[in-house]
């Protein structure tokens, strides 16, 4: 296969490394070659912030070339609506219906709005609500995603291997609260 | 032997593990502070000796320290952190090293984490005649640092490692040797003021000395294998890279169908001068992929002259001298050299609102930037590197300056001098220290009267919350004295000073008023600890 393309992005502060490090580590587990590219600092403190992943059986640059990405997740709204400058015609989106205000920021029903016009694959979901009334923590809203991600099949990574991931890079103590969001994605 | 998914930064830490690192030091920045603070959680397992220093040059000057008492050792810091410690730096390159020592230098092209400019480290390669590597993926980081420390040990140079953001924050499988616990190394210094010291006249001596181990290191880095040809068919073109681009070039070759030979520079300096040489002789055309200045392209100008005079070659007029490079920047400088089609992909132009960084919810700040807003109105602001460079961001808008570390009251005196305005420095605690002093002191002495505020959240937030001389704390966790900022103030000839709560409007209202009346310099010390600090302390009991 190609490489596999994918970014996530959101809002500095919403998990967006861990999120990237969970699909590196899945990817890993299944033996693919991968780069990632991430952003700290100064960007990372409420500013827009875009991630990249590619994996596949050779991966030269970080960067997922315009039009190229395959799958974007993201953690917020409009920062999804940033994304659809760059996206192809074939790149699928999954949207956490969730919206960051700041002065002068779109409505959640104008960046809609936006998305109604597209004809990509679109997915939103209320991660953030789901995982606070289901699981009374919000912080999990992300892994949740990539649950929601692994069933719809939206990345060519399996199950298991994504569960291996969480094992192989949560601490212990928050493991089993970031396997039940995950599963949580199954079960409905 | 390990693989594991690394982030450019924890390879380097791996790397210098692999060659026996012995002393860490160097200044949080981005893309950088992961390798101290990885070293900070390690080094008592690894019998490693690893401190924040209170800048880059107290850093560089400890790390010679322990490279003449015999402890090998590497220096962290982000782009103008090499600026902050060249003064060290160049007397360095004339002294050498006795133990070997590594620089790593994060760069940050495109200004993703950076304020003052879009710095291209590579320059300080020809200032400083320092051995200059650049990897291009995290597993060259891993191999880089290691190498690094081989050639240093074996020509008494420092090395400097060097790379861009999409390096040293890359993630990517690494491959590499399980590290070894150590007991920690006791160095004896043996004393050599002949080879320590740079006092003339045997600075030129040494000078000299320099010049002769450089061409000892030229043969060493024609030899090298981190320098390679990608493709061997024999194309009229031929792409000269380095770094990221390197990367980004491979991918550009592949969209576009083409197969020209790519020569892979790991040494910026000195270069291989006799494998460029092979490299453009029988070629027509060099495309010459490098981000940020055209140092590479000079060089490859120059070296072509005396190989291939009619070489055409290519770099900055088809590629971008500011910003990040890319496979598409790439694919476009390829089509108009070798005439071949690349349809560029269409970036939608969306009318959106820009989302800038802000101030996190329960952030101190946010008591204090609308406060000395809405009471000095008129003032003028400069401001500082750190989270308060949000203080330049909506809705805030109110830096009138925005230089380096320290900078803010620096200025803030010259602008004092100079008119009758109501001027007022803002920096961090962390900056306070790294710099912040100096410029306190300029004023005090030559009588001038700016109003200082240190923001203090108690923690070096903005690049990731390391400890500072202010905290108490030590990057291995041995507790200290805190120093105290009002204190250092004090005994530096400050009489105006009060320590207060932002949260306190009141108070903090008055003493605004009060102290920019002032005829001499006054100092704030508006302490609230950082509120995502403030979270992680909670819930780490």
């Amino acid at each position: 296969m190609d490489n596999f393309n994918v970014i996530v992005n959101g809002v500095g502060g919403q998990g967006i490394i861990t999120l990237l490090s969970l699909i590196d580590e899945a990817a890993f587990v299944e033996g693919f070659d991968i780069k990632s590219s991430e952003l700290h600092g100064l960007s990372q403190r409420g500013g827009s912030v875009e991630t990249h992943i590619r994996f596949g059986k050779k991966v030269h640059s970080p960067l997922v070339p315009i039009g190229q990405a395959n799958l974007i997740i993201s953690l917020e709204m409009l920062e999804a609506l940033r994304e659809t400058s760059k996206s192809g015609k074939n790149t699928k989106f999954l949207i956490n219906e969730y919206v960051s205000p700041f002065q002068g920021s779109l409505t959640k029903e104008d960046i809609k709005k936006h998305f109604d016009a597209m004809k990509n694959e679109l997915h939103f979901v209320e991660a953030s609500e789901i995982c606070k009334e289901k699981l009374q923590n919000e912080v999990v809203s992300t892994v949740y995603l990539l649950g929601f991600a692994s069933y719809k099949n939206l990345i060519p990574i399996k199950k298991e291997s994504f569960l291996q991931a969480i094992k192989n890079t949560i601490p212990e103590k928050y493991q089993e609260l970031n396997i039940k969001a995950f599963n949580l994605a199954y079960d409905k | 032997m390990a693989k594991k998914v690394l982030l450019g930064c924890e390879a380097i830490i791996q790397g210098a593990l692999a060659a026996g690192v012995d002393f860490v030091s160097g200044y949080p920045g981005c893309p950088s502070a992961e390798i101290g603070d990885g070293f900070g959680k390690i080094a008592k397992e690894y019998g490693v000796y690893a401190e924040w220093s209170t800048n880059e040059k107290t850093g560089l000057e400890a790390a010679i320290g322990a490279s003449f008492s015999g402890l090998k050792s590497l220096v962290n810091m982000k782009s103008f952190g090499i600026n902050v410690c060249s003064d060290v730096l160049l007397p360095l390159a004339y002294t050498g090293t006795k133990a070997p020592m590594v620089i790593f230098v994060g760069d940050d092209p495109n200004c993703h984490s950076s304020a003052q400019s879009e710095q291209d480290s590579r320059g300080y390669a020809y200032l400083s005649h320092i051995p200059f590597l650049e990897p291009s993926d995290a597993q060259e980081c891993y191999d880089f640092t290691k190498l690094g420390f081989e050639i240093s040990e074996k020509f008494n140079t420092p090395v400097i490692l060097r790379t861009t953001t999409r390096v040293a924050h890359q993630r990517a499988p690494v491959v590499f040797d399980t590290p070894q616990k150590k007991e920690r190394k006791v160095g004896e210094f043996i004393k050599n003021p002949h080879q320590f010291s740079t006092m003339p006249p045997r600075t030129m001596e040494m000078k000299k000395e320099l010049l002769e181990k450089l061409k000892k290191i030229s043969v060493y880095a024609d030899k090298s294998k981190i320098n390679f040809i990608v493709g061997r068919n024999p194309s009229k073109i031929g792409i000269i890279t380095s770094g990221i681009s390197f990367s980004h070039a491979l991918d550009a070759l592949q969209t576009m169908g083409l197969n020209i030979p790519v020569l892979r520079l790991g040494f910026f300096y000195p270069l291989p001068e006799k494998m460029i040489s092979g490299f453009i002789k029988g070629k027509k055309t060099i495309l010459v992929a490098e981000e940020l200045n055209l140092y590479l392209e000079k060089e490859i100008i120059r070296i072509a002259k005396g190989t291939n005079p009619k070489v055409e070659i290519f770099g900055k007029n088809v590629l971008p001298e500011i910003g990040e490079l890319s496979v598409e920047k790439i694919c476009i400088a390829l089509s108009k050299i070798t005439g071949k089609k690349f349809v560029a992909p269409k970036v939608k132009v969306l009318d959106l609102p820009r989302r800038t960084a802000r101030l996190c919810e329960g952030c101190p700040y946010w008591y204090i930037f609308p406060t000395l807003k809405r009471i000095a109105p008129d003032a003028i602001f400069t401001g500082d590197i750190g989270c308060n460079m949000i203080a330049g961001l909506a809705p805030h808008s109110m830096h009138d300056t925005l230089f380096a570390m320290g900078s803010s009251i620096g200025i803030a005196h010259g602008v004092k001098k100079s008119t009758n305005q109501k001027v007022i420095a803002m920096m961090g605690d962390g900056t306070f220290f790294h710099s912040g002093i100096a410029g306190m002191i300029n004023s005090v002495y030559n009588k001038s009267s700016p109003l200082m505020v240190v923001l203090d959240n108690r923690i070096t937030a903005m690049t990731g919350h390391q400890v500072n001389p202010g905290m108490g704390k030590t990057l291995m966790g041995e507790g200290v004295e805190e120093i105290k900022i009002e204190e250092i103030a004090k005994a530096c000839g400050v009489k105006n000073i009060k320590v207060l709560d932002p949260a306190n409007i009141k108070e903090f209202e008055e003493i605004i008023k009060d102290f920019l009346q002032k005829d001499e310099i006054s100092l704030i010390v508006a302490k609230r600890v950082c509120k995502l600090l403030e979270n992680r302390q909670k819930k780490n009991g």
